[in-house]
């Protein structure tokens, strides 16, 4: 493919890049993403991978744009109070980049959905806000052997690991949800707007990273900040012989619902 | 081998060298790239990012008042 003079300039950052170039522009250019939640993570991802030129980005929630959700959720505005997030998101990264392709889809992923979506993408972003769901995001992955991004953030800290097929599965790590009441009620929790997009930000240029085929990605490895103390660490994981989906006698091998109450904090 | 002629002189940087540097993509290994550009800046900049990606840089020309001519060729 050649890229136009518009493109040209519009990505011009990137071709500048030796690591990147033309050929890694064209890559990107390409590729698909799948964004599971509109939220906090999901709008900083969908933001800068639709500037990036990501081809095609998918993005799935099922909830409505809330006053609430401002704070941190930066595709979205006042005005778009009550409207689909899946649509405030398209809209404004549409804006940014018109010649993307943008899938808005207003729907919950469960069992009996997760795996046809994520069949049709290259990447997958785990912006969701509620632990059942990221097991499930993190199974369907392992199952369909699709690589993606984890990313969890509550008050000033946050932490991502991205699993790529063969490597350290989110469940080889967290084993299984944990109770609801081993975590913060939706009363306990607040998270700092600004952690948000440091998270998010990380796990767009992880995406990046893995469709370019650039540098070192965070497989294997957790990283944790705690922005309060600046603490800033990557562990390093091992994959576990039993973990339930990845191991080597899995017990998960199609997917269920766990239904737990989740934290509108994402 | 073939010659290929690009005109920067409009450019800024660092539009400069990625104009440079999406025409090298298009060259082979071994032809020839004339580059016109202004004195100050570009010249002193779009060499230098040229050898830096591993081109080379042949001969440097002035050809009128502030305005430069390179021959690149593509390794």
């Amino acid at each position: 493919m050649n890229l136009n003079e518009e493109q040209i300039e519009r990505y011009s950052r990137h071709i500048l890049l030796s690591d990147v170039g033309l050929e890694g522009q064209e890559k990107i250019i390409k590729s698909s993403v799948l964004i599971i939640g509109a939220g906090g993570l999901g709008a900083p991802v969908a933001f800068y991978l639709a500037a990036a030129g990501v081809g095609t980005i998918g993005i799935i929630d099922g909830d409505v744009v809330d006053r609430t959700n401002l704070q941190r959720q930066i595709l979205h505005f006042t005005p778009d109070i009550g409207k689909a997030k899946v649509i405030s998101a398209k809209e404004k990264i549409e804006q940014l980049n018109p010649e993307i392709r943008v899938n808005a889809y207003q729907d919950l992923v469960s069992a009996s959905n997760i795996r046809d979506y994520i069949s049709e993408y290259d990447f997958i972003i785990d912006g969701t806000d509620n632990f059942p769901t990221k097991f499930l995001i993190n199974d369907a992955c392992v199952l369909e052997k699709k690589p993606f991004s984890h990313g969890g953030i509550l008050r000033f800290s946050g932490q991502t690991m991205t699993y790529t097929p063969g490597n350290t599965c989110y469940r080889c790590v967290f084993n299984s949800p944990p109770l609801p009441n081993a975590v913060p009620s939706c009363s306990q929790a607040g998270v700092l707007g600004a952690i948000a997009g440091m998270l998010g930000t990380i796990q767009a240029a992880e995406a990046l990273k893995y469709l370019t085929g650039v540098g070192d990605l965070l497989t294997n490895k957790l990283y944790y900040f705690d922005a309060l103390k600046n603490d800033y660490r990557t562990i390093n994981l091992n994959k576990s012989d039993n973990c339930a989906v990845c191991g080597t006698r899995p017990t998960i091998t199609e997917l269920q619902d766990i239904e737990l109450p989740a934290c509108d904090l994402h | 081998m073939a010659r290929y002629k690009l005109d920067i002189t409009k450019e800024h940087c660092p539009m400069t060298f990625v104009k440079t540097k999406v025409e090298l993509a298009k060259l082979k290994q071994g032809d020839l790239l004339e580059v016109i550009l202004q004195a100050g800046e570009p010249l002193e900049n779009v060499p230098k990012s040229v050898i830096e990606q591993g081109d080379k840089i042949l001969e440097t020309n002035l050809i009128k008042d502030n305005i430069y001519t390179i021959f690149i060729e593509k390794n």
